[in-house]
């Protein structure tokens, strides 16, 4: 399971030296990758339909407690066969979507990379590893929205969505960590189940709530985060299906559904998860009426659908459950299609106006086939897959409890917006008489349509033979959720009041999208709103910020390095200074010092000699010469005080600051006085009280009591352990071997930081 | 700054000084020493060679832009670190070849992360200051 999650990573990182051979229409091959791995997730289907859940466990960072663990069980399964198979369809389609476009390498590592995260999240049983895999999904989501990065647009959708999920993702990571150290720092969500620990009791049960709830609704585009989703759709279509419609804003839905075992069961988390859902399908579902862009209004029936979801996880019974994870799939299938289609229209007739797409069944009509049956999916048609979802969905509203009314009303005007919206999208534009504009367009190759047209047709089989998908896909994750409930899906319950209500839908939905036209006017009156939407909030309170953010810096990051260090040495001074000030009065115990000897005191008196030099003098090599001098009588001190190591280190460095400084000086002119008498007496005194303060914290320190376990420590396990004779070496080497390769790093970066702020210049000046 | 005696002496100063280089990097397990002042030493090698000769000529002499040097060194330090992990035990797990070689003494992991401490700080110091010298 590690290489499956694994190889979409690996096939990315190749793609960097073979990517070339993916231009030229050869793309298609790469299908292989997303087919291989449904097919190896489908073999594991009969294991996990028996109630086994398939686990493999690698040893990541034990002392921390946290292991790459993945646990196919039938959630995880549902969600991996809807990635990659949704995936196949995608890869395939991009082949030909993309084929001209030079950098569709690129393209197909980012998806890759998002394929492979999103596997990982939905398989890893750890939480780190869940936080982990969810970022790695924000991340390259943020890459393929701006994946036309020379439109300022798209950037700034990207940034907006990375903004926004990024920020759910650590609010991911506290739930992540708080779930761990609430269950003795146990990290398994499986061993934490098993386990039997009462989350909803435990006092930190509120806080991870809202942890939980913030990293899941800003990923499944709930109110208000809602915004970033339909900016998102300045991606190309085929990502659009992907990540915005069918898999990667559903990880906000996978982490509610797989944390509601161990979070579910007490109020705090169905009203919140109910309100908000049910605010979020009805906000969308009528903000979509007044859209005109196919995509724009395919979006917002995708926030729509997650906000249902999002209130059947809220209701929480086991008919509420089931209902979201047939919705899931069916969803996917009736969603991506529509996108790809959209993708299509824009590709040959060259918009996504809806006002102005009509009549294109003549020139490709098996498009229209597939955005006719995505359609009757979407709605809810008898005999598609969504009219099994539909059903269960008001099935569950009506059986909610004291809001049953208000939920099953607000389901039916979301069903009927649905309903209109994927009617616009997979129907109109194919409608009516073809205008003499659109005379140009023609079929598309069938690697275009031929895999939405599939997905539509997978929607309208399973709503044929529902059986099939609720015993092998749906029944093994209702039964990881809700041990013990029902999983019978069925095309027909017989005469009933869900039956009523999805008639009302249709007749309602099919008049809304006779009667009710799309039209710019409807939509400029819309955005009129935009002022007071969350969306436009938030741009301004980003906008606040970045001017705030702006002053700030050019306040305290000026470009002069004078200021910098000044800075620098007055917090410090500060600091240190308040802490040495809270902490009492030092006192300096003479007794315990040695006497002075006659060449600390020579060197003293060179070391003073020489920073009055260095202060005073009129001529830069002199003073940097006489900072050398300083360095070295210092060097002469840590030999006098048998630390042999340090005065080396000390001895080259300082050789080569004065280096430095002279190949810099060398080539300034002549000494000028530029600093005012005034500046010279406040650095001077910033100085002095830096010193000073240093010198405070040094008598201070010698109070401390000393804890000889540290040295005595290494000094018995050097030779031992270490087979080292050098204290000093031995720990930079063995025992904090792994500071010093951070540090060795951090070394190389001031290297190539210094270089490239020296030698890339901008060549476009 | 060029002068004939500090030419001729450098060129004889860098073999010394080089060699002086790795004579602290390998005592410094058991007395003063180790691969960051080594790498220190060696790079002040370098430097007083530029000096002397002009950093034209140190750089025909070093062939490779120092700035080579610091992933090369990162790499085999990071090796070093990862290679006890073969065998299943943790990350930088001091593993010691029993017998000590001549001249060099013990042999083991540790030593190459040495190594690869006194490549980096040469190649960070080398390209810090041939940058600076360079565009000043």
């Amino acid at each position: 399971m590690l290489a499956a999650v694994l190889s979409g990573f690996v096939f990315a990182f190749a793609l960097r030296f073979v990517g070339r051979y993916l231009r030229n229409g050869n793309a298609v091959w790469a299908t292989a990758l997303p087919l291989g791995l449904f097919v190896y997730f489908a073999s594991l289907l009969p294991q996990v339909g028996r109630g086994e859940a398939v686990t493999e466990v690698w040893e990541w960072a034990p002392s921390f407690g946290v292991a790459l663990a993945f646990r196919a069980d039938g959630l995880a399964l549902l969600f991996a066969l809807i990635i990659t198979g949704i995936g196949t369809l995608i890869y395939w389609y991009t082949s030909n979507y993309l084929k001209d476009h030079p950098s569709v390498d690129r393209f197909f590592a980012y998806l890759s990379i998002f394929m492979g995260a999103m596997l990982g999240m939905v398989l890893s049983d750890d939480l780190i590893a869940l936080f982990l895999f969810w970022e790695l999904t924000s991340i390259s989501s943020f890459f393929l929205i701006g994946f036309k990065n020379e439109e300022a647009a798209s950037r700034r959708a990207a940034l907006t969505a990375l903004t926004v999920t990024g920020l759910g993702g650590l609010l991911l990571l506290a739930a992540a960590v708080l779930i761990g150290q609430a269950a003795g720092g146990e990290y398994s969500l499986q061993t934490i189940r098993e386990g039997g620990l009462d989350l909803t009791a435990h006092p930190w049960y509120g806080i991870i709530l809202f942890f939980v709830f913030g990293a899941a609704f800003t990923k499944s585009a709930q109110f208000p985060f809602h915004f970033w989703l339909p900016g998102a759709m300045k991606a190309p279509s085929p990502v659009s299906a992907y990540l915005h419609s069918a898999t990667m804003v559903k990880a906000g839905v996978y982490l509610l559904l797989r944390l509601s075992p161990l979070l579910g069961g007490h109020d705090y988390w169905h009203i919140p998860l109910t309100i908000v859902g049910a605010f979020t399908m009805v906000y969308a579902g009528v903000n979509l009426l007044f859209r005109t862009d196919l995509k724009s209004i395919l979006a917002y029936s995708t926030v729509a659908a997650l906000g249902v979801l999002v209130m059947l996880i809220g209701v929480g019974t086991a008919e509420a459950m089931l209902a979201a994870l047939v919705f899931v799939p069916a969803h996917a299938l009736y969603k991506a299609p529509l996108f790809l289609i959209t993708g299509i229209l824009d590709h040959s007739a060259g918009s996504r106006d809806v006002t102005r797409l009509a009549g294109l069944r003549h020139v490709m009509w098996p498009v229209a086939l597939a955005g006719g049956l995505a359609a009757l999916s979407n709605a809810g048609f008898p005999l598609s897959f969504g009219f099994v979802g539909k059903d269960l969905i008001y099935e569950a509203t009506l059986h909610s409890g004291s809001w049953a009314y208000w939920l099953t009303g607000a389901a039916v005007l979301t069903g009927v917006t649905l309903f209109y919206g994927g009617f616009i999208a997979g129907v109109k534009p194919f409608m009516g008489v073809l205008p003499e504009s659109f005379k140009a367009a023609h079929l598309p190759p069938g690697a275009l349509w031929i895999p939405p047209l599939l997905a539509a047709a997978a929607g309208i089989f399973f709503g044929l033979f529902p059986g099939l998908a609720g015993h092998a896909l749906i029944a093994p994750a209702l039964e990881g959720l809700m041990p013990g409930a029902n999983a019978h899906l069925a095309v027909w319950h017989g005469f009933n009041t869900v039956l009523l209500l999805s008639g009302i839908t249709l007749a309602a939905g099919a008049a809304l999208y006779y009667f009710f036209k799309p039209s710019s006017g409807k939509e400029a009156f819309v955005e009129r709103l935009e002022g007071i939407s969350p969306k436009g909030i938030a741009e301004r309170i980003s906008k606040a910020a970045m001017a705030l953010f702006g002053a700030f810096t050019h306040t305290l990051q000026n470009g002069f390095l004078r200021y910098y260090i000044l800075m620098i040495l007055s917090f410090t001074i500060a600091l240190i200074g308040y802490g040495l000030y809270t902490g009492g009065p030092v006192n300096v115990d003479l007794s315990r010092m040695t006497e002075l000897v006659g060449y600390e005191i020579a060197l003293l008196g060179i070391m003073l000699i020489s920073v009055l030099f260095t202060v005073f003098t009129q001529s830069r090599l002199a003073a940097v010469a006489a900072m050398g001098v300083t360095g070295y009588a210092l060097c002469l001190l840590f030999v006098f005080y048998s630390a042999p190591d340090l005065a080396m280190t000390q001895f080259t460095i300082d050789t080569l600051t004065v280096i430095l400084f002279v190949l810099v000086l060398y080539r300034l002119p002549r000494y000028l006085p530029i600093s005012s008498p005034g500046s010279r007496l406040r650095d001077g005194a910033v100085a002095l009280a830096f010193g000073g303060m240093i010198t405070a914290l040094a008598l201070a320190v010698l109070n401390e009591p000393m804890t000889p376990e540290v040295s005595a420590f290494y000094a018995e396990n050097a030779y031992t352990m270490a087979k080292g004779k050098n204290i000093v070496n031995v720990i930079l080497v063995d025992f904090r071997g792994a500071d010093t390769l951070v540090e060795i790093s951090v070394l190389t970066i001031a290297a190539i930081g210094v270089y490239s702020l020296l030698k890339l210049k901008p060549t476009n000046d | 700054m060029k002068t004939i005696i500090l030419q001729t002496a450098s060129n004889y100063l860098l073999p010394l000084l080089l060699l002086f280089s790795v004579f602290i990097l390998l005592r410094g397990h058991y007395l003063p020493g180790g691969g960051f002042v080594g790498g220190l030493v060696a790079s002040i090698a370098f430097v007083l060679h530029a000096f002397a000769n002009g950093l034209d000529k140190t750089r025909t002499l070093l062939r490779l832009h120092p700035a080579y040097f610091m992933p090369a060194g990162l790499a085999i330090a990071l090796l070093s670190g990862l290679a006890p992990m073969l065998s299943a035990l943790p990350f930088m797990t001091a593993l010691w070849y029993p017998t000590p070689a001549p001249v060099v003494g013990m042999i083991g992991s540790p030593l190459f992360f040495d190594i690869g401490v006194y490549l980096v700080v040469t190649g960070a110091t080398l390209t810090i200051i041939f940058t600076i010298s360079e565009t000043a």
